[in-house]
Parts: structure tokens; C-alpha cells; sequence
């Protein structure tokens, strides 16, 4: 069921301002694949582009293609809200709703979206718990509000939100930058179950986050403040960080700037 | 540089400005201290079942007696009719305004009027209405035309107390909603407005706590009676301010009492609407704990 994401000649505006410009790269189905790159080059900007969730800033716009298998996500016509169900999102801080409980949080993608019967939902719910490693903690409190967890606990849970929607592909911004290491890890390892399943992309900070989950690793950077961010190579994650083909990319790896 | 003691000059300015902020509190809670009790005080001379289940219909002038139960049944009547109007009105406004509206010429024009309309003197949005549907559409003075003048009086704060509660909202509940592929509408019921509910729910009493005392504008639309109309929709209806301010300006001892038993009926009606709202803000807070 997973998906592959082909993007050709995107350019992504904070109203008149350019953010990220012609970003054109295959993102394969069943993988991982992680960005770098220093701040303010445009990594989130382009993620959100993959599902439209760029332009729910006012003022903000994209230019360019962004297929998924044969459908063209940018296409007149084409539903966002679809697009979103298609492809799911984990956020950098933890989002539970506050006013729901560990159950109806991961309910919420289904419920909101239409009917389904109890019975149905349960099974669903724990199925997502338990994708997102999250079951064993929670299930004798599933009725207690989610905002209760501890910040890895939230963020799992909003994993199996946004897995429990079934999407082909799951996008994550910095999912682990707000949390402890031992959180990460579970996440990590998280991550690379999921991926069996789900085409993910995930935005990172940290070089050896992506060294360990990613197959393959785009670096974006940026000219200088104020210039769109660009996409300068993407390869292997293994060819990245021991043998890449542009100097930048070695020097951002290596820490001699960023 | 060394460690140093507090010098004595920081001690006396700390305890000077210390006593200045106690003083400045006992001052603001005089005023509030001494309504209560005196309220209370002289209320409860005719505080009694009569008085809440009697009108003033064949009360003489002089005769002790008689009660409120109509102006108590037409303020619920005109405040509930007022609601009804202004908080599904000023909420959606509210909606528009911070979903929608954004920073737009039409969402800041909104903005401009409805603090215009926050400074209109009561009398005004009274006069307004006794201009517009009493003399200008021929309706007859009722509980509801009342209901309206009270209205225009809540909506502008029904408005901007939503919209705060609205704004305080993290966007990045809205984003978590999205990318679930809600849909926008569905964020706003579903997500957006149980998660401010609580604060809502305080704005909308501090507007109908704010117009449950209002007295001029009920002069000019509900009229006056002294029997007991339960019709808001025809025929004039009476209401506790109106009531303390008719019975307050009476000469005799019997009448006083009862404006002060009507003041205290007013404020009991103001305090268990807090208390209900408080209630279901409770219930229906955002559960947080453990």
C-alpha cells in the first residue's frame, strides 16, 4: 500500500518570498528517507509541501509537480483534505487534542472523518496502539486524556494517530527533537518497523538520527540568509556520510559549519 | 564585589510598597464588601416565598406585601431570548473572525465595530431598538423587544471574549486535525471550539451577567408592569432592575424593602448562572492529570 512521491521543479512562497526552490527528487515506497540540512533551508517548508499542508499558512503557495504513483497531488481539482488522508503527518511537538482521551485521540482521524461502529474503532485503536509501541503502556488507561502522557508517550500516540487513518505515506518534522534519547529511541526503533508498511520521510536535526533510520538522505542548504533553500544531493544514506560528491555536503556532515 | 546584605533603604521601599498594595486592595474590596452586606442586609427583610411567588398586581401604594415573581420571570424570559440571539450570532462572528477573517479588511472592520459597539451606553441600544421596532415597525412594547436591546448590548462581548478564547488556541492543534485530513469545518467544531469551550463559556456569562442589571434599555422597550405576563411576545413584561428602580423610588418603607429584596433576588439569579456556568465549564474542561 505504500506509496512512491516524485517531485519535479518545486518552488514553495511564503507570499512573495521564496523558501525552497527547484526541489525535484524520487522518494521510494517502503523506505526511509531523511532530510538535512542547516536551519531556515527549507526542509519543513518542502515536507509540507508533500501534503499540502503548506499552503494552510495564509499567503503561502507552491509552484511545481508532486506525484504520488500517478496521481499529480497539485492537479486542479484535487482535494487537500484527501491529499491529507493519503498522507499523514507527525509534528515536532506532540499535538494530543487535549479535550480527548488516549482512546478518541487515536480515534479522531476516523471519527472526524465519518461514522464507524465501536467495534470497528476498538480494533483499529489497538492495532495503531500497537504500531506505535504504545499499547502496553496505555492500554488499562485508555480512557484518561491523552495530554497526560509524558512527551514520548504523546508522541507516540500522536504516531498511531496518524497511522490509524491508514495513509500511504507518513511524513515526520523533527519527531524527536522535543524528546529524551531513551524516548527517541523508541522511536527510532518505531520507525524502522514502520517502515515495512509506510513510504516516511522525516526531518532531522540530528546526523546520526538519520544515519540510523534513514535508507536514503537528501541535504538541503541555502546560499546565504534570505536565499531559497535548495536541494544540493541526495544518495544512499551510507554513500552520504562516508563518500558524498559535493564538498557542501561533506562539510555540513563533518560540522565544519551548520 | 562581595555579598551583601538587603541595605535598609530596599527594606523600607519593599515594606512601603507592600502597604501601598494591601492598602489599594482594601480599598477595592470596601466598596464590593459593603453592597453585599447591605444587599443582603435589608433584602432579607422580604426575601420570602411570597416575595418570589406574588406579583404587585392589587398592591396599593401603601400596602405591605406583593412580590417579584413577575419581574423575576420576565428578566429570565428577556435574558434567555437575549442569549439565544446574541451567543450563536457573536460565536460564528467569532469564528469568521479568527478562522477565517484572519487580518483582512472586512475581519478588521468587524473588529473596529464591534469595539464601537462594546462603548454604546445601554440607553442608546434601547432607544435604539424603541426607535427601530416599536416606532418605526409599529410592534408593541414586549419582554422580547426588551430581549433585543439586550442583545446588541451581549454580542459585542460575547464576540471579543470568544474570539481571545479562540485565538488561544494552538495552531498546532489545527495542523494535527488537518493532516488527519479533517476537514476545516470539522476542525472548527470538532477541535477547535471543545477546546476554548471553557473560556467561551465565561465570556458568554460575563456578557449575560453584564445585562441582567441593565434598566434603561428595559425602560424603553418592555415597559413597565405590575402583573405577571408570561407572554415575552406581547404586551409589556416587567424586570427585576426595572422592579428595584420602581420600588426603590416609591416613598414608603414597604416599597424600599422590597427593592432591596428585588436587589438581592438580582444578584442570587447573576450568581447561580456563574455557578451553572462554572459547572459545565468543569464537566467539560480539558482533562489534563494523570
Amino acid at each position: 500500500m505504500a506509496k512512491q512521491i516524485q517531485v519535479s521543479g518545486l518552488d514553495a512562497y511564503y507570499g512573495s518570498n521564496k523558501a525552497i526552490e527547484d526541489i525535484s527528487m524520487t522518494i521510494e515506497p517502503r523506505s526511509v528517507t531523511a532530510f538535512i540540512g542547516p536551519s531556515g533551508c527549507g526542509k519543513s517548508t518542502f515536507l509540507r509541501t508533500l501534503n499540502r499542508m503548506h499552503e494552510v499558512i495564509p499567503g503561502a503557495r507552491v509552484e511545481g509537480k508532486v506525484m504520488l504513483d500517478a496521481d499529480d497531488l497539485y492537479a486542479p481539482g484535487v482535494d487537500p483534505v484527501s491529499v491529507r488522508r493519503t498522507i499523514g503527518m507527525v509534528f515536532q511537538r506532540p499535538n494530543p487534542f487535549p479535550t480527548m482521551s488516549i482512546y478518541e485521540n487515536v480515534a479522531a482521524g476516523l471519527r472526524l472523518n465519518g461514522r464507524i461502529s465501536k467495534a470497528r474503532a476498538d480494533e483499529i485503536v489497538e492495532r495503531s496502539l500497537k504500531g506505535a509501541n504504545l499499547w502496553n503502556e496505555v492500554k488499562d488507561r485508555l480512557n484518561k486524556p491523552g495530554a497526560g502522557l509524558s512527551g514520548g508517550q504523546q508522541q507516540r500516540l500522536c504516531i498511531a494517530r496518524a497511522i490509524a487513518v491508514q495513509p500511504q505515506v507518513l511524513l515526520m518534522d523533527e519527531p524527536c527533537s522535543a524528546l529524551d534519547p531513551i524516548s527517541t529511541l523508541a522511536i527510532e526503533d518505531l520507525i524502522a518497523e514502520l517502515k515495512d508498511e509506510f513510504t516516511i520521510v522525516i526531518v532531522t536535526h540530528n546526523m546520526q538520527q538519520a544515519a540510523r533510520v534513514s535508507d536514503r538522505t537528501a541535504f538541503f542548504n541555502l546560499a546565504a540568509q534570505g536565499q531559497p533553500g535548495k536541494l544540493v544531493e541526495m544518495d544512499e544514506t551510507t554513500n552520504m556520510f562516508t563518500n558524498p560528491s559535493e564538498k557542501a555536503t561533506e562539510d555540513y556532515i563533518t560540522g565544519r559549519f551548520g | 564585589m562581595s555579598i551583601q546584605t538587603i541595605s535598609t533603604g530596599r527594606r523600607a521601599k519593599d515594606t512601603i510598597v507592600r502597604g501601598l498594595v494591601y492598602l489599594a486592595f482594601a480599598i477595592a474590596v470596601v466598596p464590593l464588601v459593603s453592597v453585599v452586606y447591605l444587599v443582603i442586609k435589608n433584602g432579607a427583610e422580604r426575601f420570602d416565598l411570597e416575595f418570589l411567588l406574588h406579583s404587585m398586581r392589587n398592591i396599593g401604594a401603601r400596602d405591605a406585601g406583593g412580590g417579584a415573581y413577575h419581574a423575576i420571570l420576565g428578566t429570565l424570559e428577556q435574558v434567555a431570548l437575549a442569549s439565544l440571539m446574541s451567543v450563536p450570532i457573536g460565536i460564528l462572528t467569532a469564528i469568521y473572525l479568527v478562522e477565517y477573517g484572519g487580518n483582512g479588511r472586512l475581519a478588521n472592520a468587524i473588529r473596529f465595530f464591534v469595539d464601537v459597539m462594546t462603548g454604546i451606553p445601554s440607553v442608546v441600544a434601547g432607544l435604539f431598538i424603541l426607535a427601530f421596532w416599536v416606532l418605526y415597525l409599529g410592534q408593541s412594547f414586549s419582554g422580547f423587544a426588551g430581549a433585543l436591546a439586550l442583545a446588541v448590548l451581549m454580542m459585542p462581548t460575547v464576540v471579543r471574549s470568544a474570539e481571545e478564547m479562540l485565538k488561544l488556541v494552538p495552531s498546532d492543534l489545527r495542523e494535527a486535525s488537518y493532516a488527519l485530513g479533517v476537514p476545516r469545518w470539522r476542525t472548527i467544531v470538532k477541535v477547535v471550539l471543545p477546546t476554548a469551550f471553557t473560556g467561551i463559556i465565561t465570556g458568554v456569562m460575563l456578557a449575560v451577567a453584564r445585562v441582567t442589571g441593565e434598566t434603561a434599555p428595559l425602560l424603553l422597550t418592555v415597559f413597565f408592569t405590575d402583573s405577571i405576563n408570561a407572554d415575552p411576545f406581547s404586551g409589556p413584561q416587567m424586570g427585576l432592575p426595572l422592579y428595584v428602580f420602581d420600588q426603590a423610588g416609591r416613598p414608603n418603607d414597604t416599597a424600599i424593602d422590597r427593592a432591596w429584596a428585588g436587589a438581592l433576588t438580582l444578584i442570587l439569579i447573576v450568581m447561580l448562572l456563574n455557578l451553572a456556568a462554572r459547572l459545565i465549564a468543569r464537566w467539560r474542561s480539558p482533562a489534563t492529570g494523570r
